[in-house]
Formats: C-alpha cells, sequence, structure tokens
C-alpha cells in the first residue's frame, strides 16, 4: 500500500515537472488562470514548503537544532544565479543545439548547481559543528549563516551588498511544487523506511542509537547535507523568482522565519509542516490590512497558538489518514 | 564451557580514569562463548562503567578489550555493535516517540544493504529487505509476546515489558554477546522470576553469552555460572556462585549479613 502510495506521489511529481516544461510563468491547464499576485503567493508557498521541509529533516526529525537555514538559502540562491546570469549565455548557446528547452535545462543546471553547492557548504560545515548538542549546535549554525551573509556582502564578484539583479525570471509554478513534491517525497520516503528510522532514533536518545549500531555523526551529517541541498533549491527559486538577491534578504530573521514554520506545523511532521508553510505564508499576506500592526498580530498569533497547540499544527496527521492507521 | 577455549570477550588490565578519579583500574576478566556471567559490587563500584567501556561509550585510558580474537579498544559504540556486543540500559533507553516494530526495526541499521538512495528510490530491493525487516522483527517480537502490540507506541507498554523490549531491540542487532545492565531493577519477585527464565531462555534459544550487572542476589546467584565481584574499581572475587558466597572478601566488601541469611 505504502508503494502504492510513494508511486502515486512520483506520478504528481513528474506530471507536475512535464507542466511546468511548458515555460510560461503564468500557470496554464488545468489550473485557472491566476492574477500575477496570487501566482506569487502560491510561489511563496511552494518555496516555503521546500525550506520548512528540508529544515525539518534536521530540526524536526533528527532533532539537531539548526538556526543557519538562510545561510543554505543564500548559498543555493547565489549559486544559481551565478549560473544563470554570468554563465547563462554560453550555456545556452551550447545547449541550443541539443536540446529543445535550453532555458529549462538551464534552470534546473542552476538550481541543481545551488542545491548541491549548498550540500558541500553544509557538509563542511556539519562534519565538525555536529559534534555540538542543543544549544551549542544552534549558536554555532546561527554563526555559519552570518559568516555566509558578510561574505557575500563583501564579495565583489556577487555584488557586495548591493546583490544581484536582472536574474531570468524562470521560476514557474510547476517548478516550484514540482522542487516541493520531491522535497515532500525525499524526506517522507527517507523517514518512512527502516534506514530512516535511524534519524528518528537519533532525536529520541543519541546514545541508545549509537549502542543499537547507528552511527550517529552520519546520520547527522546526512540530515544536514539532505536539508542544505534542499534549502539550496529553495533558494534557487526563490532568487529566479524575485529576480533580484542580496545578502540582508538571507539574514537570521529568514532562518527564524523557516524554524517557525516548523516548530508551528510539529517538529518531525512533515505534512504538518507542509500546512504550516501554506498558513504561514497565507497569514502573512492577509494580514497586510493591518499595516505597521501586522508583526504584532502575526506573533500573537504565534504565542496562541503554541499556547493551544506545543505539538504542532498537525502533529499527529498521520492518524487521520486511513491508509497509516494501521503504522 | 572449558576455560582453556578460545574466549570471547577478554579484558585485560583495563583502567579507565575521570580527571582523579580512577573509577576502574587493573581490571582482568573475560566471558566465555555461550557463558551466562554475573558482574556485581556495592553501589559505585564500577559495574556500570565497565559495560560502558566494554560497548565503547567511555574509552579506557589503559588496558586492552579483545573480543572474538579482534581488539575493540578505542572503537566507536556502533562499530562495537556491529562486530557483536549488544546491550540494554539500566535506566530504560528506548526510542521513546517510535513504535514497538520500530524500536526493534531500527536496530536492524546495522545490516542493512539499503541506504540513502536506496531508500528513497525505493527498488525492488529494498522492498524486498524492508519486508525481511518486518518479517524478521516481528518474529522476534512474537518470541517475547510483544507482536500482538508491534504498532503501538513503546511508551504504552509495562516497565516489565519495556525491559522485555529493550532485550528484542538488543537482539535485533544479531550479538553474540549480551549485555544486561540491572535488568531486574524495579521488578517485583514474581517478576524477577520471570525475568530469569527470559534471560536464560533468551541465552538458549539464541545461542549467546551473557554478561550480567545485576544488584538482586537471588537473580544472579540463581542463574549465573560464573561471577566477578568489583569494589571499588578492582575486581575482588570470581567463581560460581557457591565460590562467591563463600568468599569473605566479598561477604565483607558486600554481602555482608544478607550472605549469612542466604546460608542460613
Amino acid at each position: 500500500m505504502k508503494s502504492k502510495i510513494s508511486l502515486l506521489i512520483a506520478v504528481l511529481f513528474f506530471g507536475w515537472l512535464s507542466f511546468c516544461f511548458s515555460g510560461h510563468r503564468e500557470a496554464s491547464w488545468p489550473l485557472p488562470q491566476f492574477d500575477g499576485y496570487l501566482l506569487s503567493i502560491l510561489i511563496l508557498i511552494g518555496i516555503n514548503i521546500v525550506s520548512a521541509v528540508s529544515l525539518n529533516l534536521v530540526n524536526g526529525h533528527t532533532g539537531q537544532f539548526s538556526l543557519g537555514h538562510a545561510g543554505f538559502m543564500a548559498v543555493g540562491a547565489y549559486g544559481s544565479a551565478w549560473i544563470t546570469l554570468i554563465h547563462g549565455k554560453e550555456i545556452l548557446s551550447l545547449m541550443g543545439v541539443f536540446v529543445s528547452m535550453p532555458a529549462e535545462c538551464l534552470f534546473l543546471i542552476a538550481l541543481l548547481f545551488g542545491g548541491l553547492f549548498a550540500a558541500v557548504t553544509g557538509l563542511i560545515v556539519g562534519i565538525p559543528s555536529l559534534r555540538l548538542r542543543g544549544d551549542y549546535l544552534a549558536i554555532v549554525t546561527l554563526g555559519f549563516g552570518e559568516i555566509i551573509r558578510v561574505i557575500l556582502q563583501n564579495s565583489d564578484a556577487l555584488g557586495g551588498a548591493r546583490g544581484l539583479a536582472g536574474i531570468a525570471s524562470y521560476t514557474t509554478l510547476g517548478w516550484t511544487f514540482g522542487v516541493a513534491a520531491l522535497a515532500i517525497y525525499v524526506v517522507g520516503t527517507l523517514v518512512n523506511s527502516t534506514y530512516g528510522r535511524g534519524f528518528l532514533a537519533v532525536r529520541d536518545d543519541e546514545i541508545a542509537a549509537e549502542a543499537m549500531g547507528i552511527n550517529t555523526t552520519k546520520y547527522k551529517v546526512v540530515a544536514f547535507a539532505v536539508g542544505a541541498f534542499f534549502s539550496g533549491l529553495a533558494g534557487g527559486l526563490y532568487a529566479h523568482f524575485i529576480g533580484y538577491i542580496n545578502p540582508e534578504g538571507f539574514n537570521f530573521l529568514k532562518s527564524v522565519d523557516v524554524v517557525v514554520i516548523v516548530i508551528l506545523g510539529g517538529m518531525g511532521s512533515t505534512a504538518g509542516v507542509t500546512v504550516a508553510a501554506v498558513v504561514l505564508t497565507l497569514l502573512n499576506e492577509l494580514l497586510r490590512q493591518t499595516e505597521q500592526y501586522r508583526m504584532i498580530v502575526f506573533a500573537l498569533l504565534l504565542i496562541v497558538l503554541m499556547i493551544l497547540r506545543p505539538q504542532g499544527l498537525i502533529a499527529d496527521f498521520g492518524r487521520l489518514l486511513p491508509w497509516r492507521r494501521r503504522a | 564451557m572449558e576455560e582453556a577455549s578460545v574466549k570471547l570477550l577478554e579484558l585485560t588490565d583495563v583502567t579507565i580514569r575521570f580527571g582523579g578519579l580512577v573509577a576502574v583500574s587493573g581490571l582482568t576478566f573475560h566471558v566465555n562463548p555461550g557463558e551466562l556471567v554475573g558482574l556485581i559490587g556495592p553501589n559505585g563500584a564500577g559495574k556500570t562503567t565497565v559495560f560502558n567501556i566494554i560497548t565503547g561509550v567511555c574509552p579506557p585510558t589503559s588496558g586492552s578489550i579483545v573480543f572474538s580474537g579482534v581488539s575493540v579498544g578505542g572503537q566507536r559504540p556502533y562499530q562495537i555493535t556491529a562486530r557483536g556486543i549488544s546491550r540494554t540500559f539500566q535506566n530504560i533507553r528506548l526510542f521513546s516517540s517510535l513504535s514497538i516494530f520500530d524500536n526493534v526495526r531500527t536496530a536492524f541499521n546495522l545490516h542493512l544493504k539499503n541506504g540513502f538512495f536506496g531508500s528513497v528510490w525505493r527498488g525492488g530491493s529494498f522492498r524486498t529487505e524492508e519486508a525481511e525487516v518486518r518479517r524478521e522483527a516481528l518474529e522476534l517480537l512474537e518470541i517475547f509476546g510483544l507482536a500482538a502490540y508491534a504498532d503501538l507506541p513503546c511508551r504504552s507498554l509495562s516497565y516489565g515489558d519495556q525491559r522485555r523490549l529493550e532485550i528484542v531491540r538488543a537482539l535485533a542487532t544479531r550479538p553474540k554477546l549480551l549485555l544486561l545492565d540491572e535488568p531486574a531493577a524495579g521488578m517485583n519477585a514474581t517478576e524477577k522470576l520471570e525475568l530469569m527464565k527470559l534471560i536464560q531462555f533468551t541465552k538458549e534459544r539464541f545461542g549467546l553469552s551473557v554478561l550480567l550487572v545485576e544488584h538482586d542476589m537471588k537473580v544472579v546467584m540463581g542463574i549465573c555460572e560464573r561471577i566477578a565481584v568489583i569494589e571499588y574499581g578492582r575486581k575482588i572475587a570470581e567463581g560460581t556462585p557457591a565460590q562467591i558466597q563463600k568468599d569473605a572478601k566479598v561477604i565483607a566488601a558486600y554481602l555482608g549479613e544478607e550472605a549469612s541469611d542466604a546460608r542460613s
């Protein structure tokens, strides 16, 4: 039964992917025509799903509290923008000969490059810092995020504090939700396998996990690298959606935004975090009417939600699904 | 089992210091294949520390640990578990957010062929392996009478059953030597009797050697073939339960009046 569901997810994912290759920024059939504002909210929702689901693998499933998520997003955003902006023309002319959709291929290459670059950064940061626990790890990852930002601010090749402008708008609804589906699929299948239960074991009791033959360091580093990879993808999508990135956009507060989604959705619940990403992104937009009080209302809602649902919005989502009731 | 046969686990002159404190000093001791050995001593004698040394949680300051002819001193706990030493904990350390089944299958990780990519790709070999793990885990749970509750959260089990589940989980790593850290702690007389039967059954059924740390003298004297006594990190006696009960040093150090009661 489970494998059928994963198959379904895979089919849906490839459906989205082919759909997104239609090449228009606006959504086409089977979705209705959205106006630009609604479309941009939907894309933001998708990007937030990607970054929250991937952070959840680190913070929620593996229990390693990281506050440096924006750093990985920045690496992915700059990495992918570097490809499309600086090498875009060469690659396009090179590929125009071989493939029918050079722009999409270029974007795919750029996204993957950004993601992999972020994953490698994740490895480099993770291997030394994952020896630390709890608060200490949080501080180290926080520091890492700031380092990335300061480096970007001072690197003239990447625009310095002015940032990079004029990034091509490759991000479509299809791309965004294709990547979101991929993130959900990877994290979901991973955690629901015998191998992936190791992540949860590491979170629950590191000493016992180690005594049961689980290489806890390796698990933590893998979680960190996978999380970084998808944050990198989220960053790439963001860069090619907004069209302009600067280091300030990936500051500490950006990391906190994602952490808030994860905590609100329920640490370790992929479904909960996905819903929270939708709810919080929408909430952010709905509260625009309250103007300067927006952040106050936002914070109050968070406090109320945390009091009412400390375990997250739908931490026990699995029980609601008929095919999970057995497990 | 003869003394001369190949030893399964051999500690030679093992010492561990925590700063100025010598927790275990010059400990030499062994476990033969198929043997049930007890390790006893007063509170703070260093019993659990010995466990932590054997399982790699605290690497010894000096001395050698040889398991099945391979030196395991200084290896990480997961590597030592992979060699065939598995343990339970004095304070139950189950994976509290996982189901009973998941607790057991996590311990199969060691033997998995499908890692990260296999688990995401979910190909044929992954599904075969996953089904195999499920079958084996349920079989183990069945033996210990826990299969009916496999999908319940492990927290819902009674205290005795949680200890049982810890043993099942330890067995899932397919050990040659099982270390039990105070399995009878907090049990009543009936539960203790059941536990003794369970330990002996486990040992026979899976062909294991067992090293048992226990405070409860009835349990230790009842099932151990050989007992080592430590006090202040030093071994003060070793022998059969009958020998230990008569040992003057042991009586002085530990058993005291209880021992004379036991004999009368």
